[in-house]
């Protein structure tokens, strides 16, 4: 299997994880907006996603990470189909992902001490596309007239 | 075609997202409405309220189980806030302690407000403690916060300190906690409009809706007997001993 093949595969899958991701998020994010977790007490996911923690600016942490995942779903699908630069957005907002998601275990193990499986789920996915990202073989790109790359 | 093909995954992608998104946030907003915008309580009587805000004779009484460390209490508070301008000597505000266990410093914060009631200044003390909650929830000892919140208040904190730890601030509040859990309060906010449970969200619409209902559901001899009778005596900021 040449590298180029191993490339398009491992960033299809990146894209099929980000679109559970971004299909988790996205529940997340309106359960947020209908106010069903907008009370504390209803369990570990109430305790996060009814913290502080779990806005910004008013905005719900769960959008942006639906953002992010839709950003990391159509990054590796246009890496898949060759596109270089898709490749180095891919890899800064997953680092960037990555980054956040340790912050926020961070807060749901030693601040708010309770954890919300969507948001493990996430993580979980998160640290998948890292490591994807990583293992993907690096190979020395051409640019081609159309935009796209070819190894 | 193969150039156009991601970006019309993508596009789809997105509009599939936001389409689903949309229509099951349409579901779900359904499900909290028909879940019940009033669900009766079962227990009528409950703790006498110490704390309450608004004329004793009011057709609407909006009660709230709550905890000081919970973000949704907090958002509730200024809701709640606005409501009680909104519609003036119509609508009173009962309050009662719900600490939740999940919450490190719910319980310390529950007690140094009745420390606080105990001198007079309990929805000070209240209003205080939500205002600055993202800044205390995040310390490991509130009690040099509280003792602050205590002196602006211009509180005697030394007596607000040995008010905090005393049993009587405790059984006010367990007292408060365990009449919640007889009437199935289980998460906070909690809120009951004329002992009717209102589900969550807590917006300012949704709560508008409710107490314009149990305004029309008031009878108008509700009215005519507070205009007969004396006016009631109006707690703004009090408390009630």
């Amino acid at each position: 299997m040449t590298r180029a093949r191993l490339q398009t595969i491992f960033y299809t899958i990146a894209a099929l994880i980000a679109l559970i991701g971004l299909a988790d998020a996205t529940y997340l994010t309106v359960t947020h907006l209908t106010g069903e977790d907008l009370v504390c007490g209803s369990g570990d996911c109430s305790a996060v996603l009814g913290s502080v923690y779990a806005t910004v600016a008013g905005i719900p942490t769960a959008a942006f990470g639906a953002l992010a995942y839709f950003a990391v779903f159509s990054s590796a699908l246009l890496a898949a189909f060759g596109y270089a630069r898709a490749r180095i957005f891919l890899t800064l907002v997953v680092a960037v992902m990555f980054g956040v998601t340790l912050w926020l275990l961070y807060v749901q193990a030693f601040i708010l001490h309770a954890f919300c499986p969507f948001c493990l789920l996430s993580a979980a996915l998160t640290f998948f596309l890292a490591g994807i990202i990583i293992a993907t073989p690096s190979t020395t790109l051409q640019q081609s007239e159309d935009g796209s790359t070819t190894p | 075609m193969k150039r156009y093909l991601p970006f019309v995954v993508i596009a789809a992608v997105a509009v599939l997202t936001v389409g689903a998104g949309a229509l099951f946030y349409r579901a779900k907003q359904g499900a909290v409405a028909s879940g019940g915008v009033t669900r009766p309580s079962t227990n009528e009587t409950g703790a006498e309220p110490l704390h309450v805000r608004g004329q004793l004779g009011a057709p609407v009484t909006l009660e709230e189980f709550g905890d000081f460390e919970c973000p949704s209490c907090a958002t509730a508070a200024e809701v709640v806030s606005k409501l009680e301008q909104d519609y003036g000597p119509r609508l009173r505000v009962v309050w009662r302690n719900f600490p939740l266990e999940m919450h490190a410093h719910a319980m310390e914060a529950a007690l140094a407000a009745e420390a606080a009631g105990l001198q007079g200044r309990f929805w000070e003390m209240h209003d205080l403690l939500y205002k600055n909650q993202a800044v205390w929830t995040k310390a490991l000892d509130v009690h040099p916060f509280f003792s602050m919140y205590a002196r602006s208040l211009h509180l005697d904190v030394e007596r607000f300190a040995r008010d905090s730890t005393s049993d009587e601030v405790k059984v006010r509040v367990v007292s408060n906690r365990d009449d919640g859990v007889s009437r199935g309060v289980k998460n906070t906010p909690t809120l009951f409009i004329n002992r009717h449970e209102v589900r969550p969200p807590f917006s300012s619409e949704r709560l508008h809706e409710a107490i314009d209902g149990a305004l029309a559901e008031s009878t108008p001899k509700a009215f005519e007997a507070d205009r007969a009778s004396p006016p009631a005596k109006i707690q703004p900021r009090g408390d009630r001993k």
